[in-house]
């Protein structure tokens, strides 16, 4: 017994909620504080399966409009908590470390980090042939093998390039954009 | 009809606890009904709307403990507006009033104010136990209360709790003669927490067995922790972050060798993976694994954070394990009970059929399960169903929405089929992925011990909503969502829905009509129509579809607390 489709209303019939500009699926009048919809990642990497045999959607009378062409994103799906999902989508800072001769770069998030030791410390792991030493009131890092030494810099929001450690740890996860380990010979002009 | 005197037929129901048996010793006579209502201490109440408190209270004058659920189940993924409902403040200040000695509250999707944590705080000299899952509406000032004021306080239990302000003084009101702690839980809040005053409080509490901490709990503060409860059997770490260099970390490691109670492991809410060996001791004796939490532990680090746990019977873990981990999993951990895979949200983070499959073929034990993918296939249910007949909870979600079998190009009807037919205490079961009516004939024919049961965006006709309505006799609960079914569904048989707790229906085909003749036909359901849309008017054409539908049978009629965008009809 083949599956009978139900006609659905086309989309051009049903409603249209007032939605607020720029809100997806989402419930607009979910309490203020709760995130927008789930990772829209999700929803738009498998929309390359199969949409022919579907029929139209009936529209949840939240959701806003939608494109034909692709599968919108509907209030509550997929059904996760929203506490799991605003704790998911929490934290993560991943920015990219450059090492001046190095040949490829890394990638670190910043947000499991709470200090700029425990940073640099993450950084002499990822990048073994450094190593940090610390002295009374400045780090220094240096290349293990030929001696070189590098001063950390980071490219903030504003495009400018900082010194890394001047600036209370929050406030450098919250500017920062990537990080690159200079050689101390080209810093000239950022001072030690 | 007794032959006993009362006080030992009261000390024979002392044995009998489940609320679900003492309700059916309580309908054999008169003399049990009353002797068993004047000697019940544990009330379970599945639906605050369906009885009033005064009444609970009047059958139930020696109440100890109280379970309160508000919410249906959809609120959870933002189907319900805001304030529908759920307030626990009434229920609080009536028992306050009363002469009920309270000790215990449980609460699921309620809201619970401050006003409302304080009053109980205050008005319950025994107060021993508050455990809150996915509430709202309370700050940490009403946790200070509770904290301040609850002298024998023994636990502290919120879970998925989003509060919105934080400022940490809460844990310093606890008072210094507070030292009956016997399990604390605040993982879910999001603030800085006074560290000086959660160690005292953990040194100061000798009974202390569960312990979740929040993400703003460092890990040298965990490790003192830890030296002043090393009979945890729970933990739930917040930061663990740091430089496997350094002291804290060789600290760390031998005071984790000394937690020999620990079975139960959560949290890593911040965790940096290269300092996992940490926590491998600790691995092997744990039965219950929540890594749900942790996107930051992936990959090798997890498999072989997975290879110590040879014990577990409990594991909730994101997708980002892969088919592959969970391969390891079936592997080593012979003795699973439950597994729930979340999806991680990450792009080539998933799992598939394969995963399922292996899990099945290698924990025979595996009876709940809750399972994200990116696909799945009819062949895999089926397999599935063969290797395993146990579960009595299976709950899958096809991320994309009524995808079929990428196989068969075909709908996971037979899949389901073979889960239903194969799997004799299935209890609850949720559906995804390309569904047709046959599925709920399946479901109607075989199902005979489902209590919950969760659709969405599958069927073709109402044929496929009666099926499960004439065929699921112990069904409790059914909720539906965008799925084409209507008024000849809803109204074929209108006695059925005071047989289960309640029904949810958004976005089908039903009608104000068709709404309206139930609740004309049904007095002791409420039936709600949730109205969000302003362009919605209450206009009084039948014909109109309705957007959201809950109905739930009930006691004390259409309830007071109602706001305007909800009519009971």
């Amino acid at each position: 017994m083949s599956p009978e489709k139900v006609n659905h209303l086309p989309e051009s019939d049903t409603k249209l909620t007032l939605g607020l500009p720029g809100a997806g699926g989402e419930c607009h009048r979910t309490k203020a504080g709760t995130k927008r919809g789930f990772l829209e990642t999700v929803d738009l990497n498998l929309m390359s399966s199969s949409n022919d045999n579907k029929h139209c959607e009936e529209n949840d009378a939240m959701a806003s409009s939608k494109t034909p062409a692709t599968k919108a994103q509907v209030v509550g799906w997929p059904p996760v908590r929203a506490y799991r999902k605003s704790a998911m989508k929490g934290s993560c800072k991943f920015v990219k470390v450059a090492v001046d001769g190095a040949p490829y770069l890394r990638k670190v998030d910043l947000e499991i980090y709470h200090s700029y030791q425990e940073l640099l410390s993450a950084l002499e792991d990822m990048f073994s042939f450094l190593t940090i030493r610390n002295h009374v009131n400045e780090r220094k890092i240096i290349d293990n093998v030929n001696g070189v030494e590098y001063v950390p810099t980071y490219e903030d929001k504003d495009g400018d390039w900082m010194l890394v450690g001047d600036v209370p740890w929050k406030m450098f996860v919250e500017s920062c954009k990537r990080v690159r380990l200079m050689k101390s010979s080209e810093a000239i002009g950022l001072g030690n | 009809m007794n032959y006993f005197p009362d006080e030992v037929i009261e000390h024979v129901f002392d044995f009998v606890t489940s609320q679900k048996d003492r309700n059916a010793v309580s309908l054999v006579c008169k003399s049990w009904y009353k002797i068993e209502r004047l000697s019940r201490q544990s009330v379970f109440i599945g639906n605050c709307y369906a009885i009033s408190p005064e009444r609970v209270i009047g059958r139930f004058p020696g109440l100890k403990s109280l379970t309160l659920k508000g919410k249906p189940h959809f609120a959870d993924f933002n189907l319900l507006p805001y304030d529908w409902g759920g307030w626990v403040y009434p229920w609080v200040e009536a028992l306050a009033k009363s002469r009920v000695g309270l000790e215990e509250l449980r609460l699921k999707r309620m809201v619970v104010s401050d006003d409302c944590l304080e009053l109980l705080s205050r008005s319950f000299v025994n107060f021993k136990s508050l455990v809150l899952v996915s509430c709202e509406g309370f700050t940490t000032d009403g946790l200070a209360a509770i904290a301040a004021n609850c002298r024998y306080l023994r636990e502290l239990d919120l879970q998925e709790i989003e509060v919105d302000d934080n400022r940490g003084q809460w844990i310093s009101c606890f008072p210094d003669s507070c030292t009956s702690l016997v399990s604390l839980n605040f993982s879910c809040l999001k603030g800085e927490i006074n560290l000086t005053a959660l160690e005292r409080l953990v040194a100061r509490s000798p009974n202390l067995k569960s312990l979740r901490l929040n993400r703003a709990v460092p890990l040298d503060t965990l490790q003192k922790l830890l030296m002043r409860a090393p009979q945890l059997v729970d933990l739930g770490i917040g930061s663990f972050v740091y430089d496997p260099s350094s002291e804290a970390y060789i600290k760390l490691k031998a005071t984790l060798v000394k937690c020999k109670s620990i079975r139960s492991l959560s949290g890593f809410l911040e965790v940096v993976p290269c300092c996992l060996s940490a926590i491998h001791p600790v691995c092997q004796n744990l039965t219950s694994l929540n890594l749900s939490y942790a996107p930051g532990i992936h990959g090798n680090e997890l498999i072989k954070l997975i290879r110590f746990c040879r014990k577990l019977e409990r594991l909730w873990i994101l997708d980002s394990i892969g088919d592959r981990g969970l391969g390891v999993v079936a592997f080593t951990c012979k003795e699973l009970q439950e597994l729930r895979v979340f999806p991680s949200g990450v792009d080539n983070a998933a799992v598939t059929e394969e995963g399922l499959v292996a899990i099945s073929a290698g924990c025979p034990k595996l009876h709940s399960l809750l399972y994200f993918c990116q696909q799945m296939t009819n062949a895999a249910l089926i397999t599935v169903a063969k290797n395993n007949s146990n579960f009595t909870r299976f709950r899958l979600c096809i991320l994309d929405r009524e995808k079929p079998d990428p196989v068969t190009m075909q709908p996971l009807d037979e899949g389901f089929g073979a889960i239903v037919q194969s799997c004799k205490r299935l209890r609850r079961l949720s559906l995804s992925g390309l569904l047709t009516d046959q599925v709920f004939l399946y479901i109607g024919m075989y199902a005979e011990q489902l209590e919950m049961l969760s659709i969405a965006f599958a069927g073709n006709s109402d044929k496929g909503m009666l099926y499960v309505l004439n065929g699921c006799k112990k069904l409790r609960k059914l909720e539906i969502r965008d799925s084409p079914f209507g008024n000849t569904a809803l109204l074929t048989d209108v006695g059925k829905y005071e047989t289960m707790r309640s029904l949810w229906m958004s976005s089908c085909e039903v009608t104000l009509g068709g709404c309206q003749t139930l609740a004309k036909k049904m007095p002791r359901l409420n039936v709600e129509i949730i109205n969000e849309d302003d362009q919605m008017e209450f206009s009084l054409d039948d014909r109109q579809k309705v957007g959201k539908m809950y109905l739930y049978r009930t006691l004390v009629g259409p309830r007071k607390d109602a706001p305007d965008f909800v009519w009971t009809l």
